[in-house]
């Protein structure tokens, strides 16, 4: 067994400039109406304006390479903006998910003159990405896709159905792992290949899927006869495997991971007054000290990253532990909230957030990898697999 | 935390080690191995490790420190080790010289009040003091009419009412009856009893966090060898997803006190970001421990319920270190007045403040 490592990791100064600068932003945006910061994430029809706006102050695309429109910043200092855009509840969707996996993906796999195309866009908040991994019959069991992609002159053929596609119905692209061979004996992982899918293309259906919270994020997504360009080609063709577990490290251990549901607990202390009573104090001192080993986790994690290391069993704790802190917090804060003086001013806020965070609850140990099959690579990191 | 880099660590580890045995411990029904261990670590000036040169000790940084006290909750180490480590920070706070051999602190619960009379003697009641009757002095925090002082007392001269941890290591009650300290001095502007509790919180919580690391490391190598259901129990889903939640309690716990000791290591001021890294560390600490030692007997089964097994060791230990210089009910009041005295929103700039 390896021994775990969480080395207590300081934002260095930069950070806390950046962090004034960001927060600055904020306020300013919802000083002009942009979002409400007391109303979780949520469609705002200006957000197209808003990412440009992150975009211009050089937030998205942080760690990336100047020449593609990158910033050569450090995963600390995207760590700080990424943690205080989550905290304001900002509309941060639209470019969030081409900035922590489709932008590395593209990096590292694709040609030239698409990276050249396609990264400085995103850099300016000009492009939303979804991710096409799951189908209806293949969630966790990622190996098991069978949306096929089709060798034809100069391309390929796709043809099956994603689901769960969060965002595709505003996504101008989607990084997606399609069948190109059957599974082998040997492998049954083999087989499949990342490519690079231009949303706008003939032969792409999006349908809305409706949620429990109210929203309408994912979709499923209908591919007849889409062609896709040969250098829309991502990798080693039936070698998606190799591929896919590359940036999970990146992916897991974020401060997304475990603010999701955070704005309950504020408008908890809020109700709670300046002078609550012990079993408030409690309940309170509890949430923050475990909020606060879950960050320390999580940073711990980045400064890592940052120094070259890949810490993929610790990153996989983080998802766990943060996922599973995120999912209880809203019920907490619900117990918590039941002695809150009726009419506490914020009370209404409060209750209209419980309801939306223990709506969204369900799907924060299912999203991004379940809690099962993190387990799984934990249990894999601990030499029991 | 530890590093093999690090002389003092790797001298510390080398004792425990060869001295620290869990096995041999468990074994060993007189109790033989506790003098010889403790001869080793006072030859290398572990026990006074934090006292500066001048005043009798070996003048180690803090941060060597936290990581000798982290690695003897590795071998759920049962001698006053982290007691005598930490009565000689506080007695330097004052300015006294550390006397040699095994020393204890009062109060160890942060209620208890140990008051200086207008006499210049020392009169109170301290309850779950650890190690007080092996100790040959005690640390003190006193208040009198002019304030905090800081006091050393000569243990022969307090009656001392033995009792057990949940470990059955000493945890006693100790009264004060106008006892004349041998030293004692006004403690230092802003020092309080307080103080002293959240750095003793963070000394357990870095032996909380070693105590369940090694929890983890003796329940996998278990789950590899036990046999049932003709394979190997920790091939069963059940048991690899309940070890993987063992992890992630020792995750949080070392995450938080490794946090906690290089924020006080770094002689940052007592602010509220502090308060909150000593707080945070002794709740999440105390809260994992709880998971974690459930989790590893679960792993084990009967077995590791008989004493001949060496699980009840760092389990139990795990678990009494939660009781000593403010349970996690107790931080968690005082953690949770403070944010509401802050307001909500600020809330998030106090988590977020490094």
């Amino acid at each position: 067994m390896t021994a775990l490592r969480f080395d207590p990791i300081r934002l260095p100064p930069e950070c806390e400039e950046l962090r004034k600068e960001v927060r600055a932003f904020l306020a300013e945006e919802i000083a002009a109406g942009t979002f409400n910061p007391y109303q979780p994430l949520r469609e705002d029809a200006d957000a197209r304006e808003f990412s440009r706006r992150v975009g211009e102050r050089g937030w998205i695309g942080m760690t990336w390479p100047k020449k593609y429109g990158g910033h050569e910043r450090t995963f600390l200092e995207r760590y700080v903006v990424t943690e205080e855009m989550r905290v304001a509840n900002a509309p941060v969707r639209r470019f969030f998910v081409a900035d922590r996996q489709s932008g590395p993906i593209l990096l590292r796999y694709a040609p030239e003159h698409i990276k050249a195309d396609i990264l400085p866009r995103i850099c300016r908040g000009e492009l939303c990405f979804a991710i096409g991994m799951s189908e209806p019959n293949s969630g966790s069991d990622l190996f098991a896709a069978k949306t096929r992609a089709t060798k034809t002159d100069g391309g390929w053929l796709i043809n099956g159905t994603k689901i769960w596609t969060t965002s595709a119905h505003m996504a101008d692209y989607m990084i997606a792992i399609f069948r190109t061979s059957p599974a082998t004996k040997e492998n049954r992982r083999h087989g499949l290949t990342q490519f690079l899918v231009n949303m706008k293309s003939p032969g792409i259906k999006v349908n809305p899927i409706g949620q429990i919270t109210g929203q309408k994020e994912f979709n499923e997504v209908v591919f007849t006869d889409a062609f896709v360009p040969d250098d829309h080609q991502l990798g080693e063709i039936d070698g998606a495997w190799k591929q896919a577990t590359s940036e999970l490290a990146y992916e897991r251990s974020g401060p997304e991971r475990f603010l999701e549901t955070y704005y309950v607990l504020t408008e908890l202390v809020r109700a709670a007054g300046p002078d609550p009573d012990t079993r408030s104090a409690e309940g309170i001192g509890r949430l923050v000290a475990q909020l606060h080993a879950m960050r320390r986790m999580s940073v711990s994690v980045a400064g890592m990253l940052q120094a070259g290391k890949e810490p993929v069993v610790e990153a996989s704790i983080v998802k766990d532990v943060g996922t599973v802190w995120e999912q209880q917090l809203p019920h907490r804060v619900r117990d918590l909230a039941a002695f809150v003086e009726e009419d506490a001013g914020n009370r209404e806020t409060l209750e209209n957030q419980l309801t939306f965070a223990i709506r969204t609850a369900p799907k924060l140990t299912i999203q991004g990898g379940t809690t099962e099959v993190l387990r799984g690579i934990i249990a894999r990191g601990l030499g029991l697999r | 935390m530890a590093d093999a880099e690090n002389i003092v660590v790797a001298t510390a580890e080398k004792i425990f080690a060869d001295l620290a045995d869990p096995q041999t411990i468990n074994h060993d029904k007189d109790g033989r191995w506790a003098a010889p261990l403790w001869q080793a670590l006072s030859e290398a000036g572990l026990p006074l490790a934090w006292v500066a040169e001048q005043f009798g000790g070996a003048g180690t940084d803090l941060a060597d420190g936290f990581a000798v006290i982290n690695s003897a909750g590795r071998f759920a180490l049962a001698v006053p080790l982290a007691e005598t480590l930490l009565a000689g920070w506080l007695l330097q706070q004052g300015g006294i010289a550390s006397p040699e051999g095994a020393m204890t602190i009062a109060p160890a619960r942060p209620k208890d009040r140990i008051t200086l009379d207008a006499d210049g003697t020392l009169s109170g009641r301290a309850r779950g003091v650890p190690f007080a009757k092996n100790a040959k002095h005690v640390a003190v925090v006193a208040h009198g009419r002019d304030g905090v002082s800081i006091a050393l007392v000569d243990a022969a001269g307090l009656r001392i009412d033995p009792g057990l941890s949940l470990a059955n290591d000493p945890s006693d009650t100790v009264i004060f009856d106008h006892v004349a300290p041998v030293a004692i001095k006004p403690a230092p502007a802003g020092f309080d009893q307080d103080r002293l509790m959240l750095m003793g919180g963070v000394v357990r919580g870095l032996q909380i966090a070693g105590a369940l690391d090694r929890l983890l490391e003796i329940s996998v190598r278990y789950a590899g060898e036990r046999v049932a259901f003709e394979k190997p129990i920790g091939k069963f889903q059940a048991v690899q997803h309940n070890l993987a939640r063992l992890a992630g309690e020792v995750a949080a716990a070392s995450a938080a006190a490794t946090s906690a000791a290089d924020a006080i290591a770094r002689g940052e001021a007592m602010d509220d970001a502090i308060f909150l890294e000593a707080a945070a560390a002794k709740i999440r600490c105390a809260e994992a421990a709880e998971k974690g030692a459930a989790i590893a007997h679960q792993v084990h089964g009967a077995i590791a319920f008989t004493t001949e097994h060496i699980l009840h060791r760092f389990s139990l230990r795990a678990l009494a270190w939660r009781d000593d210089f403010g349970s996690e009910s107790h931080w968690a009041v005082a953690l949770g007045q403070r944010v509401a005295a802050r307001g909500a929103d600020e809330l998030w700039p106090l988590v977020a403040s490094r």
